[in-house]
């Protein structure tokens, strides 16, 4: 759009230059959290007290690194971002597996085995895309207690999947309702039934959303707050409740290169996630948009 | 007839075939149950048990003593409620306008095919990838008065400098509106740019035959055709303002004192800090009155819409 032939003027090129200008300025401004947050990671403390934000590290260290990882201070323990980053990996892994394949489940039954009630039924599931979380954190802490998974990495795995369902279920139905219905039809003619039109039509054609649905799971529940700060135990909190802890922690000397060097770590996996399938990240981003 | 009566285990072959055949009837339903029945307990259910609880009298645990509604008498009395009510309103406001401003712009002048597009369009994008959490310690960082932007202009010899709002209680809430400003804005860009490409090119050639000029082209034809767009992207950060939590834990902590306290952190402290689990409640059903005040109009449309997909 906007292809209009543009003569070379004079006015013209002035209008490209402030443009790319533009551009450019507002790209170095979206970057620059992430440019000061890795140099000053990169820096010993010596050089973060002598000041400028943007100045180049004096040498490079990653011993803030290090530390993070291993040794630095989250509220009452000192070992550092690892053993949180290992639990936000045993909560994600099967809360995206599961929520995943109960929304391909949902999806393929709400478009290719219509019931009555069907669009009721999905109505009900799509509103827990929307529904504030502070509504049921009382009542999930009460049957998480109930449940006796109160505390524990099992808790949030429910949790996540509990909520993730709307928005799987949400993916999957857009995207069966654009496979033809004569396709089961004929395989319903040729005698193949419920699962066996899951597993070998439906499944194997699902590769694209599969991808999405995954990837925005994924970066929901690495990057969730709430639920782990509201339901984890000492033994299952999340790397991003680990995150705010350390930087919270006021006893000792305030190490900024080292709290930077924990904020990648905790962005890292989902910043590697967009830049190798950024395409399918703004799929979900704008498929599932609804998620705060 | 004795001819009339099938073998015994035709019999069985047919009543375990219509068996099945009963079974392959209700499987589709049995399979969409569990879901359905973990929405209507964890959505529906916890929204009656939440509202439940605001009617009652619980401090530190749940308790079943009705008090009618006067936690929400209490709540509309409370001078910190009062805060991070008009904390959002005035977050949400700016934040919206902000992220449609910029997202528009940003969409608008990337459109005029742009070398390196894509790359300027993942920089846009990639602070939605981050977890709010991360946002907030790095703008909390960039936005301390002693290390960050103001030392560095300061440094620069700008001595009288001054960029402390972060430990500002007047204006600690706009600290929130640029790091949440920062993170969607990117999102807002690329649902523009999705709805700029897909504006028939040819009513664009035809303005500029009749001599139109560029920004005439944009307020007549164009942002008249984004409308939906703009309607969705109001939605959804209405929604992501109202749901914040993360961002003020890790930015301001809600401080100084409780300046910059939002519904959400409110909720959170009254019922599991404070022991104030009735109050907490009354708070997170008027957050869920506000979702819905926003969503019924939405799902409304949508719904609408979708009727013929």
């Amino acid at each position: 759009m906007a292809n209009m032939v543009r003569r070379h003027t004079t006015s013209a090129r002035l209008w490209r230059g402030g443009l790319y200008t533009l551009l450019i300025v507002a790209a170095l401004v979206y970057l620059l959290p992430l440019v000061v947050m890795l140099l000053t990671s990169l820096k010993p403390l010596d050089d973060i007290r002598a000041g400028g934000l943007l100045s180049l590290p004096s040498t490079i260290s990653f011993e803030a690194w290090s530390k993070a990882w291993g040794s630095a201070c989250t509220g009452m323990r000192c070992d550092g971002m690892s053993g949180y980053f290992l639990n936000s990996i045993a909560i994600v892994v099967p809360a995206v597996a599961i929520s995943s394949f109960v929304g391909a489940l949902n999806g393929y039954v709400l478009t290719k085995w219509r019931f009555r009630g069907a669009n009721l039924c999905f109505a009900l599931l799509l509103f827990g895309c929307f529904v504030p979380f502070q509504v049921v954190l009382m009542p999930m802490a009460r049957t998480l207690g109930w449940l006796g998974l109160a505390s524990s990495t099992s808790g949030l795995v429910l949790v996540h999947v509990v909520y993730g369902i709307a928005f799987t279920t949400l993916f999957f139905r857009n995207y069966y309702v654009s496979i033809p219905d004569e396709m089961i039809a004929a395989a319903k003619l040729d005698g193949a039934g419920f699962w066996r039109i899951f597993w070998r039509i439906l499944l194997p054609v699902s590769g694209p959303i599969i991808t999405v649905t995954v990837i925005w799971q994924f970066t929901q529940i690495w990057n969730d707050f709430l639920f782990g700060v509201s339901f984890a135990g000492f033994d299952s909190q999340p790397v991003t409740v680990a995150l705010n802890n350390m930087v919270n922690t006021s006893t000792g000397v305030k190490e900024y290169n080292v709290d930077m060097a924990a904020a990648m770590i905790a962005a890292l996996p989902t910043l590697v996630v967009y830049v190798l399938a950024g395409k399918y990240f703004v799929r979900g981003l704008t498929a599932g948009s609804v998620k705060g | 007839m004795p001819s009339n009566v099938p073998a015994p285990a035709t019999v069985e072959r047919r009543h375990r075939r219509s068996l099945a055949g009963h079974i392959e009837r209700v499987l589709p339903r049995l399979v969409v149950a569990p879901s359905l029945g973990v929405a209507l307990f964890f959505v529906y259910g916890y929204m009656l048990w939440t509202f439940l609880l605001s009617l009652t009298n619980s401090r530190m645990l749940p308790q079943y003593d009705f008090v009618g509604f006067a936690q929400y008498a209490r709540l509309f009395a409370n001078e910190r409620w009062h805060v991070a009510a008009t904390n959002l309103v005035v977050f949400g406001g700016l934040f919206i306008v902000s992220c449609l401003v910029i997202g528009l712009l940003l969409a608008i002048f990337l459109d005029q095919r742009i070398r390196q597009e894509g790359a300027l369009r993942t920089i846009y994008l990639y602070p939605m990838a981050l977890s709010l959490i991360v946002t907030g310690v790095v703008w909390r960082w960039l936005l301390n008065p002693g290390l960050g932007i103001q030392a560095m202009v300061r440094g620069w010899g700008f001595e009288d400098f001054t960029f402390n709002w972060l430990v500002d209680s007047d204006m600690a809430i706009y600290t929130l509106v640029i790091a949440a400003v920062w993170q969607a804005s990117g999102f807002v860009m690329a649902l523009f740019l999705a709805g700029l490409r897909s504006i028939d090119d040819s009513l664009f050639q035809a303005a500029a035959l009749d001599g139109a000029s560029l920004p005439r082209i944009y307020t007549r034809i164009v942002l008249p055709s984004l409308r939906p767009v703009v309607f969705s992207a109001v939605m959804i950060l209405a929604h992501i303002a109202i749901k914040s939590f993360d961002l003020v834990m890790a930015l301001t902590g809600g401080g100084p004192g409780y300046a910059t306290d939002l519904p959400a952190t409110f909720m959170y402290a009254h019922t599991f800090t404070r022991g104030q689990i009735g109050l907490g409640s009354a708070s997170a059903i008027m957050m869920l009155c506000g979702v819905l005040a926003i969503l019924v109009p939405y799902l409304y449309s949508e719904l609408r819409g979708q009727r013929h997909g």
